[in-house]
């Protein structure tokens, strides 16, 4: 143990570096009125950024001596054999919760949780890709944007609904990412993701400058909102002798039924996509991604062909992003390149990473979380990404897991020289 | 012909700059093995410390020898920038030596959505710009026709750059720590078996990264007078193409792939249509990690069992 006073005299030294740090970028704003230019010196940020990195370092020293508690609450994960009657019995009360909920909750809130769920399809996608095979993606928003766009323009052009759309633009994100996958995915995983970060940007690039497509910067508006089998939620039927929501029932015209419908049509969809993807993994393909993931190598001593296995859970992942990407042109009604820079396939990322690779749970809480806390607090908005950002490198180097993460049962050859009799 | 030797000038100008952020890069990646996805905003925080300096002498104090002025917002700039580029590796990247690949990629992603809201936080969201400090240059060619313009501050930039890289080449060939860096980047567990402080020199390589994207972004600063906090992605993004074009982990590699970048990007938006230059520099990285992963000057990589 070193004595207190290293410490203080560590952690003086460290806050002094930060304030070296801090100075040029904090302390000294550059003030520019037209051709004049002058600087403006700010000490307090300085200052509160010192005295922080001054108490974080101070504060490892107790942290250090409770890492062994910390170990306690590694061990704390879900349970994997729960009896299946208990799981399904939970399951289907969470689900009639999530179903009567926005009855009763405001309009406001309802219309956040659409998006949250929006954000828990595109959770679920990624994490097949990233959680169970292992691949990291960092250009996943490009097949949201696919799907966005193919609904929006073949909406726009064709005519069809949004029920007609879903299933083309699911099929048009899944051949984009097979069609991607197929020449990349032979690569390691740190460049994997280089290439596909590039692709997320050739495919916004493209969708800023192909104006007569996709209308540029401007993007597409007006896109249709779902139909509950050909019944309209607006206040008059857009197309002549059709019939709205609240006429064919008989019922006066209000706002919020469009709102609480594009979130049950959110709800189920983001079931459907758990089912398929819960299927998924208890089928040898499922179990070919992760063991894809373990060893590459013992795979293909298994005679497993690692292109196929890779390019499935990359194809699967895209497909639930186009899926999502429909909804979403659909619940915003207008679209453009904006929505769809890195930072969303940050944001899906870090979801992913948060909830905890592979854990389905943690990262529909995670997607959750991720949407409502910034609603809730909105005076910190301005700080929400530089908070994010952080968090991602603490989790990294705590909790790597993430925060919900999944056991598995397994087995380890016991150390020679240690077998138990 | 002129047209032609006009965008060989600007394209070169582009990619000195490309092979100074590229090197911080490939160096990392030669040694430790991973991508330093937060080197573009370490150039990014570098050209605003190099508007401040600049700034400070000019306004503040009433400087006007334009050689002081370089050199003094240089040294400032590469010394706080060589602090962040140290610090980084400390708080982000240590911590998670010899954890599986993604786990430190995935914290540099953090640490570069970090920085560029932390500069945005600081200096606000919108274009910064600034009066040149260097302006005027030469004409060549007709006096009615197309004439080709070299500016002084492009001259700067291919002198300056070619000055750091030669002082880098020897640093890397001469010196003891130089060759304790070659060591590192072929074998770093047996280094450290040999006695060599391993993590003084990945200290060491992410300094030196720093140090030269920092020469990278006070002269981006200095030749567009223009910058956001949001440079830095897009610059990070090219020159680790630029990397990964010359062969991850070779220097001369990063250099030739800045060039060969540069040239690439300026005859596109020459020739072709400004607005896809960045799609042919996105293209061609995924191109050459598709057909040649190890690039052009790069030496494959064996994954062993």
């Amino acid at each position: 143990m070193k004595p207190m006073s290293r410490h203080l005299s560590e952690a003086a030294l460290v806050a002094l570096l930060a304030g070296l740090l801090t100075v040029p970028i904090l302390g000294i704003q550059i003030q520019v009125e037209g051709i004049n230019v002058s600087l403006e010196g700010e000490p307090w940020p300085v200052v509160l950024a010192m005295i922080a990195v001054f108490v974080a370092r101070l504060l490892q020293i107790p942290l250090k001596a409770v890492s062994g508690l910390i170990h306690i609450t590694h061990r704390l994960s879900l349970p994997t054999h729960l009896p299946k009657a208990y799981v399904l019995l939970l399951l289907a009360l969470v689900i009639i919760a999530a179903a009567i909920w926005p009855f009763t909750a405001s309009r406001g809130s309802v219309d956040i949780a659409t998006l949250a769920l929006i954000y828990v399809m595109l959770g679920l996608g990624l994490n097949v890709v990233v959680g169970f095979a292992g691949l990291l993606d960092l250009g996943y928003v490009a097949f949201y944007a696919v799907g966005a766009y193919g609904y929006a323009l073949l909406s726009m052009h064709f005519g069809l609904s949004f029920w007609e759309c879903l299933p083309l633009c699911v099929i048009m994100a899944a051949t984009t990412g097979c069609l991607l996958g197929f020449p990349v995915l032979r690569l390691r995983g740190d460049y994997l993701a280089i290439v596909t970060l590039g692709f997320g940007e050739i495919i916004r690039l493209l969708l800023n400058n192909l104006d007569e497509l996709t209308g540029g910067p401007d993007g597409i508006g007006n896109i249709p909102k779902p139909t509950l089998f050909g019944l309209e939620f607006a206040r008059r039927p857009s197309i002549e002798d059709g019939t709205t929501f609240h006429e064919f029932f008989g019922l006066d015209y209000s706002g919020a039924d469009t709102v609480i419908f594009l979130y049950l049509v959110a709800l189920v969809m983001t079931l459907f996509i758990l089912y398929v993807i819960n299927r998924l993994i208890r089928m040898p393909v499922g179990r070919a991604w992760e063991a894809l993931r373990e060893d590459e190598i013992a795979c293909r001593s298994l005679g497993l062909n690692p292109t196929t296995i890779k390019l499935s859970a990359f194809g699967f992942g895209a497909s639930t992003a186009g899926f999502a990407g429909a909804f979403f042109a659909a619940r915003q009604g207008f679209i453009n390149p904006e929505s769809f820079t890195f930072i969303e396939s940050a944001i899906v990322l870090a979801i992913v990473v948060l909830g905890g690779m592979g854990s389905q749970i943690g990262v529909i809480l995670a997607a959750i979380a991720l949407t409502a806390l910034p609603e809730i607090a909105r005076q910190f908005a301005e700080y929400r990404m530089l908070i994010f950002g952080l968090v991602l490198v603490l989790m990294m180097i705590w909790r790597p897991q993430g925060l919900l993460p999944v056991t598995r049962p397994r087995l380890e050859l016991p150390v020679r020289g240690e077998e138990t009799s | 012909m002129l047209e032609f030797s006009q965008q060989i000038i600007n394209g070169l100008t582009l990619g000195s700059i490309y092979a100074l952020i590229a090197i911080g890069y490939t160096m990392v990646y030669g040694i430790i093995g991973m991508i330093n996805f937060a080197h573009g905003e370490i150039y990014m925080v570098s050209a605003y410390i190099g508007l401040l300096t600049v700034t400070a002498l000019t306004v503040q104090f009433g400087v006007e020898t334009v050689p002081l002025i370089l050199l003094f917002t240089l040294v400032v700039s590469i010394a706080i920038t060589s602090a962040y580029g140290w610090t980084i590796e400390r708080v982000a990247y240590r911590p998670l030596r010899g954890k599986p690949r993604l786990i430190p990629l995935i914290s540099a992603i953090g640490m570069s959505i970090f920085l560029q809201n932390y500069v945005q936080i600081g200096q606000g969201a919108r274009d910064l710009s600034m009066q040149p400090l260097i302006s005027g240059g030469w004409r060549f060619g007709p006096e009615d026709g197309f004439q080709v313009y070299l500016s002084y501050m492009q001259v700067l930039i291919a002198v300056v750059t070619v000055g750091f890289m030669t002082a880098l080449t020897l640093f890397i060939a001469r010196s003891r720590l130089g060759r304790a860096c070659r060591a590192c980047s072929q074998d770093l567990t047996m280094t450290n078996l040999l006695g060599i402080d391993t993590n003084r020199v990945i200290s060491l390589t992410f300094v030196l990264g720093a140090a030269l994207a920092a020469v990278a972004g006070v002269l981006i600063s200095l030749y567009i007078g223009k910058i956001n906090p949001f440079i830095g992605f897009e610059a990070g993004i090219k020159a680790f193409t630029a990397a990964v074009l010359g062969g991850i982990g070779s220097i001369p590699g990063a250099m030739l792939g800045g060039v060969i970048l540069g040239l690439s990007e300026s005859f596109a938006s020459a020739y072709l249509l400004t607005e896809y230059k960045d799609v042919v520099a996105f293209s061609l990285l995924v191109l050459v990690l598709l057909f040649r992963p190890t690039g052009l000057l790069g030496t494959p990589e064996i994954e062993k069992v």
